[in-house]
């Protein structure tokens, strides 16, 4: 556990940077640092910039400095029976909290409890011109100003780089318990939406390998009272506790493809039916994330979840793919417009993480 | 009431270009829709906020989006500014018209396009009320969560602009956490949508950014919201005691003890005598401060928490603990609650609305010096509170015909709502900031966060034309304003020139 301010040096090094128009790579514990395309620009470290400044268990708000661990948020918020609700990937030891809302990365539970950008309540920044900004708070409610937090959450760290955060956390369960049943893909895919309708209290739901998994968090007497009601529907309990665990970070078998073939993240609307692209798939987020294992082409894949409301994210690809076929979805015109006025706005000389979210900035 | 507290110093629409919006406008539009005498115009000179008003040049009432892309265009064209407007039922004056602007009424995009029960969603046009939403996907044993007090006749538009919260925010979010897609217009007549069907989106989260953005970065015209199933059980837990400090301390219990109630309402004494008055629903009046505690969920998630909550209330020593019998009780409990407003503006000629937010372990301090200042001023305060999330409602009671009561009114709440900042909170939680907390945005912000402000509009609005002037002051007038409030000797805002 370190404890260290060190965003006067970071400022220093951004206002160089920017007079020098140096690009920079805003670096954490880089533990994600597969997602999105990598430049050799030099290392912005914001790992040193860590520590809890405050956490009120009563307010539901912790407020660390971004290169405080999400281990070290985790163990935290545990200790106070609290949790990330959002279920953030850490993808290994060194995931920093800058990090997990830079790429705004959820965790199975999010269709139930909502995402990253749900929880963000306040950051502190430095922009392109190395001023330290704050916008948002550390409490619930807060309209002043134009939501520049949620803005920051999954903007890859193009618009600035994140010294501290303020995220809202929530009571943990007090147990979690997993039905699973083995159905076809069509039937899990209704169920998986249904059970969301019906009022229970369902945290997860994902379809592997032709066993839907059905994860219910509360108390002993309501995830008990809620199995018993919904057994006709997704079966019996399971002991497959580290389950979601692996699925969030990765671990699962179907993770670790043979011919390094690339993985594809595929979002997609409520109750998309199966879609006709050739590869292994792993179905999350009640079907509305789905993981691909494919050799199809990009185009062919990105057109196919685009005709359905949906994009797909080349998650894990060798560079010569990330470059030649965008790991971000491209965004539509008028979007993509409105980014690089916003990008140009926070980010003048574009020295920030260039290329990482999208190839135009 | 006099304009004593507003002053649109900008020059009016010059009377060519007023003629030649309404030429164009009539090409497109039929007479009832371009409204341009002062009868039509008055109805529209303010929103929730009375004490600011401005009769509108003109008022155009689209019924396409086609309409809205084509006046945007126009506007964009001629320099002219548009103010968006939905029910205005808005508290901060955000859709306070300009002297040289039109009004944009979104009343006729009024319909709920579609249910789909399945996926939990409805797409609805801006102009749809808030409850109508609730009302409609009730058929299907859904609805929509937030709910603003004025959910009767807010609009959903409205509640996309100002990211309205309402009584059960703290378990369900705010409209931001509930709305899937946007779909806008921008200041040159552009179609854009922001969100997605999808469970997340690519990119920058515009949706978000939308959200609270006061009608400044574009004109709603759709939008996707999440429906949510009706909970199978909801209790609701009266509890009082013989004080603020501690009702104030149960809360904070309640949640350190794992729950997360649907709603978390506290009053103070003036505020449950003038309910209980109002709507006689029960309250004990003799109690200093009454909290509403709803849960809702399974029977069994239901029945466990609301025997968590009792104990930790009586515990405390509540005065008063009764669990609502049935449903109507449980109604007439809340009938108080939400019937404050009108209840404390039956006490006093006028009252004036503060939507401050701190964190609430600063509940004490807020609530004692707000006590003194109330005997400074010789201006009563009651107060509401959303006391899971910290959102102070301070009702100053005033009478706007005794010579500079409402001016001393504007100054007690613009300190109350500095005090917010000062304890770290915000000067606006739900209500928006508009043109009544614009000054003390100047508190809140440095000069570089409100550059950074004008510079996020400035992408999405280069011409500042959609509803310019509100939400994000001027650094001049941050200057203006920082002449008059200097905190601890230093001077706010200390780069920009003054005069």
């Amino acid at each position: 556990m370190t404890d260290k301010d060190i965003s006067a040096e970071l400022q220093t090094q951004v206002e160089q940077a920017a007079a020098t128009q140096t690009p920079l790579t805003i670096q954490g514990g880089g533990s994600k640092s597969f997602l999105g395309v990598r430049n050799n620009a030099i290392a912005l470290d914001v790992k040193q910039h860590s520590g809890v400044i405050s956490y009120e268990p009563t307010e539901l708000v912790i407020t660390a400095r971004a290169g405080t661990t999400l281990e070290e948020i985790n163990s935290t918020l545990l200790s106070q029976g609290q949790t990330l609700a959002f279920e953030p990937p850490g993808f290994g030891a060194e995931a920093t909290i800058g990090g997990t809302i830079a790429c705004a990365l959820a965790g199975p539970a999010k269709p139930y409890l909502g995402g990253t950008r749900d929880y963000i309540l306040g950051c502190r920044i430095l922009n392109g011109r190395a001023q330290n900004l704050k916008f948002g708070g550390e409490v619930m409610k807060n309209v002043a100003g134009y939501d520049a937090s949620r803005l920051m959450t999954g903007a890859m760290g193009t618009l600035g780089v994140l010294l501290d955060v303020s995220i809202k956390v929530l009571p943990r369960a007090e147990r979690d318990i997993t039905l699973a049943a083995s159905m076809d893909v069509e039937s899990a895919i209704d169920k998986m939406q249904a059970l969301a309708g019906l009022g229970q209290p369902v945290t997860a739901a994902a379809f592997i390998d032709g066993t839907l998994f059905t994860r219910l968090s509360g108390t002993e007497t309501t995830t008990n009272a809620a199995a018993h009601n919904l057994k006709s529907m997704v079966g019996e309990k399971t002991d497959n506790s580290t389950l979601w665990q692996q699925l969030r970070e990765h671990s699962l078998p179907f993770f670790q493809p043979q011919n390094s073939q690339p993985l594809w993240r595929v979002s997609v609307p409520a109750l998309t039916r199966p879609l006709d692209i050739e590869g292994e798939w792993v179905y999350d987020w009640a079907g509305m994330q789905r993981w691909l294992i494919s050799d199809a082409p990009a185009a062919l894949i990105r057109s196919t979840c685009e005709a359905v409301g949906g994009h797909a994210t080349l998650y894990r690809g060798t560079e010569e793919m990330q470059r030649q076929a965008g790991v971000f979805h491209p965004l539509p015109a008028p979007l993509l417009s409105l980014h690089k006025k916003l990008k140009d706005e926070f980010d003048p000389k574009g020295i920030f993480n260039q290329q990482r979210l999208f190839p135009e900035f | 009431m006099s304009q004593a507290l507003f002053k649109d110093e900008t020059p009016a629409l010059d009377d060519d270009t007023r003629s030649t919006l309404i030429t164009r406008f009539l090409s497109f539009m039929d007479d009832e829709s371009v409204l341009r005498d002062d009868e039509d115009l008055y109805p529209y000179e303010s929103d929730g906020l009375a004490v600011y008003r401005q009769k509108p040049p003109l008022v155009v009432l689209p019924e396409t989006v086609d309409q809205v892309q084509r006046i945007l265009k126009i506007c964009n064209e001629l320099n002219v500014p548009v103010v968006a407007r939905g029910a205005g039922t808005g508290l901060s004056g955000g859709a306070l018209p300009l002297k040289n602007g039109i009004l944009l009424g979104m009343a006729k995009f009024n319909k709920i396009v579609s249910i789909d029960e399945n996926a939990r969603t409805a797409v609805v046009q801006p102009g749809v009320r808030n409850l109508a939403i609730s009302e409609a996907a009730s058929d299907y044993n859904l609805y929509y969560a937030p709910d603003p007090s004025s959910q009767i006749v807010c609009t959903i538009g409205g509640n996309v602009a100002e990211n309205s919260g309402g009584v059960h925010c703290l378990k369900y979010g705010m409209t931001v956490h509930n709305v899937l897609q946007v779909t806008a217009v921008t200041i040159e007549g552009e179609l854009i949508t922001v969100g997605s069907m999808a469970c997340d989106t690519q990119g920058f989260d515009l949706l978000g950014l939308l959200h609270g953005s006061e009608g400044m970065l574009a004109v709603t015209v759709e939008i996707v919201v999440k429906l949510l199933p009706k909970p199978d059980t909801t209790k609701l837990l009266m509890a009082a005691f013989d004080s603020v400090d501690t009702a104030g301390d149960t809360v904070a219990e309640i949640i350190a003890d794992g729950i997360i109630p649907a709603g978390l309402e506290m009053m103070d004494k003036p505020a449950i005598v003038a309910a209980e008055a109002f709507a006689q629903c029960g309250y004990p009046t003799d109690a200093e401060a009454l909290f509403l505690c709803e849960l809702d969920g399974t029977e069994e998630e239901v029945q466990h928490q609301l025997q968590q909550v009792e104990a930790l209330v009586r515990k405390n020593n509540a005065t008063v603990v009764h669990i609502a019998r049935d449903e109507q009780e449980r109604m007439q409990l809340w009938k108080g609650r939400k019937s404050a407003f009108p209840a404390v503006g039956r006490l006093s000629p006028d009252y004036y609305c503060i939507d401050g937010t701190i964190p609430r372990r600063h509940l004490s301090r807020v609530l004692q010096q707000m006590n003194t200042w109330s005997d400074e001023y010789k201006l009563r305060i009651a107060n509401v509170f959303h006391a899971g999330d910290g959102n102070l409602h301070p009702l100053i009671l005033f009478d706007a015909n005794v010579e500079g009561e409402l001016e001393r009114t504007e100054e007690l709440g613009g300190k109350i709502l500095e005090l917010c900042v000062e304890v770290g909170g915000t000067i606006t939680g739900e209500h928006g900031v508009g043109m009544e907390k614009i000054n003390q945005m100047c508190v809140q912000f440095s000069s570089d966060e409100i550059t950074q402000f004008h510079a996020i509009k400035n992408a999405f609005d280069p011409g500042a034309l959609l509803n310019p002037g509100k939400a994000i002051p001027t650094l001049n007038r941050c200057a203006e304003y920082g002449a008059l409030h200097v905190h601890h000797g230093e001077l706010p805002h200390p780069d920009i020139e003054r005069f």
